[in-house]
């Protein structure tokens, strides 16, 4: 029922891209996102859509399994598209009722859905491919200038990891609560929108318990193991960059230098 | 009248890397009023087998019919089915929500349209049929002892009366006083009532005196089925798959090999103390009444 949502699951197989360093991975992700809001004309969603292309092919993650992780943000994506296609000024194209589409609405909508797909399926790549264990660690390393500011680097880290981890758990945890509640009768898929939330009632009360028995739990084993955060920890694999990790930061800049031209360019000449 | 599955199969995560058959071609046939336990080991397809029987799994192939009507059917009133079928799941944290016990049993009545009066009569008479107390009635299930937890569980899905009656390893994480009173609880309903109950477990032991026929499943397949004695009697092979009979097969076929006239597949204590006892030719008296006692 609940099985089809990847994000923040990881994807088992061997792969380049699995094998890179997490900090690698993350800097890309961080850069293609960015990227995607540089570049105003469809040129550079082009180059963008290629070299996500590569990467997914590279990171023999199925690409199905990849679009299963857009169901959860299917709404997110509609209700994006409908204020950008009714709110934006302009001239005007069709209009009815109160509800007017302009010319300027259906080139920002088609523009941030296309942002919003890549956005998406780009940072599903880096959690389908980076080991949530891994990810913090690239986190953390990343993030440990900050300490100079007092950030708590280490803890922010290992909640994020532990918040992860947590995801799947609790997704499978809602799947047995639903099918308990549904033996008893209970209707999670008809009637109308209150009718719909009072129905989650059963499902939520018991989820909730469910994961706070959990971080209790996890608290006191934490414990039992005398963690004590972050003060002198050691790593027993500590990450060092590779060649290949060089060469994937060599390619994302070289990605980045081409989208911006060919983005900013064409646009020019327009 | 009665369940049968003909030809099931049922594949997890179809289409992905994760695939895996639970089910594999299961056909059984379980007539009315039968208790049966179905013994498996973790992995071995016996809670997929019994989240097919009230719809909440759809077979990926093979058809199962309930009164004679296909449940995989369009058409069929999956809703009333479940209401037929009761299915108690292991972990009774998973369905208690209310503020207190006596509402959260109301829940699958109050969700079959029943009216106020008739939720409550039957909320109270599966209650008193789980025997919890009266006085834990209006207590947060939350407060609740783990054996009593349970006992509300399976109050909340007796409450909608059905005519068969699912547990899947009713016993897990219980003493074995608790488990004791569970299961003679269970076994009282179904003598009481005539009405059919399956019970789930990887231990023999636990069902071995209570049900009128254990199903062996291993792999996603039926491995053996049949009447506890005939069952046991393949404790080699069961050992194999990661089950054991209950110890006294094993007391018993250790006798008999040292020569002990006994009767090896006697299933309980009470019976393996009876046939020792006329072993050694004593006929039952006050020493097997001991035994019994003891055990």
């Amino acid at each position: 029922m609940l099985r089809d949502i990847t994000l923040g699951q990881y994807y088992q197989t061997d792969s380049v891209i699995h094998r890179l360093d997490p900090r690698v991975k993350l800097g890309g992700t961080l850069l293609f996102i960015l990227s995607l809001f540089f570049f105003q004309r469809y040129p550079g969603y082009l180059a963008a859509a290629l070299f996500l292309g590569i990467v997914i092919k590279l990171s023999h993650v199925p690409f199905r399994f990849m679009v299963r992780g857009m169901k959860a943000i299917v709404f997110l994506l509609i209700l994006t598209v409908a204020f950008n296609l009714f709110l934006t000024p302009g001239k005007e194209l069709v209009s009815f009722w109160k509800l007017t589409i302009t010319w300027e609405g259906v080139k920002t909508a088609a523009a941030m859905a296309v942002r919003l797909t890549m956005l998406i399926i780009g940072s599903s790549i880096m959690t389908l491919t980076t080991t949530p264990n891994n990810l913090t660690d690239g986190m953390e390393k990343m993030m440990r200038p900050l300490r100079v500011f007092k950030v708590p680097v280490h803890e922010v880290a290992m909640m994020m990891s532990i918040a992860l981890r947590f995801i799947p758990i609790l997704l499978e945890e809602t799947d047995k609560i639903m099918k308990a509640q549904i033996a008893r009768g209970a209707d999670f898929e008809s009637g109308n929108l209150l009718k719909r939330a009072k129905a989650m009632v059963p499902l939520l009360v018991p989820l909730f318990v469910s994961a706070f028995r959990r971080a209790n739990d996890l608290a006191l084993a934490m414990e039992a193991r005398c963690y004590r955060g972050g003060e002198g920890r050691t790593k027993m694999k500590p990450l060092v960059y590779q060649k290949r990790d060089r060469i994937a930061y060599l390619c994302i800049l070289l990605y980045l230098a081409v989208s911006i031209t060919v983005g900013r360019l064409v646009w020019m000449w327009i | 009248m009665s369940i049968i599955l003909d030809h099931v199969n049922y594949t997890y995560g179809e289409g992905t890397p994760l695939e895996t058959a639970a089910l594999k071609d299961v056909c059984l046939q379980i007539p009315d009023g039968q208790f049966v336990g179905i013994i498996g080991h973790t992995g071995s397809g016996k809670s997929t087998l019994v989240q097919h029987l009230n719809g909440l799994l759809k077979a990926t192939s093979g058809h199962i019919y309930f009164n004679g009507e296909d449940i995989s059917d369009k058409e069929y009133d999956r809703k009333k089915l479940r209401s037929r079928v009761g299915l108690v799941f292991q972990y009774p944290e998973h369905q208690l929500f209310e503020t207190d016990v006596f509402t959260d049993v109301c829940f699958g009545p109050k969700n079959l349209g029943l009216d106020r009066r008739e939720t409550e009569l039957r909320a109270y008479d599966a209650l008193r049929k789980v025997g919890l107390p009266d006085s834990l009635f209006y207590q947060s299930p939350f407060d609740l002892s783990g054996g009593q937890k349970r006992r509300a569980a399976i109050a909340g899905v007796l409450a909608m009366k059905p005519e068969v009656l699912i547990l899947d390893e009713p016993t897990a994480g219980l003493d074995p006083r608790g488990r004791d009173e569970i299961l003679g609880q269970i076994k009282e309903l179904q003598t009481t009532t005539g009405m059919t109950i399956l019970l789930v477990s990887h231990s023999m032991e636990d069902v071995a005196e209570y049900v009128d026929r254990i199903i062996v499943m291993n792999q996603g397949s039926v491995m053996y089925d049949g009447v506890p004695r005939e069952v046991f009697a393949h404790y080699r092979e069961l050992e194999s798959v990661g089950l054991a009979a209950p110890q006294v097969t094993y007391i018993l076929h250790e006798l008999r090999d040292r020569g002990l006239d006994v009767d090896a597949a006697a299933t309980t204590i009470g019976e393996a103390a009876d046939t020792v006892m006329r072993a050694l030719g004593r006929s039952s008296g006050p020493g097997e009444r001991q035994i019994r006692t003891n055990a």
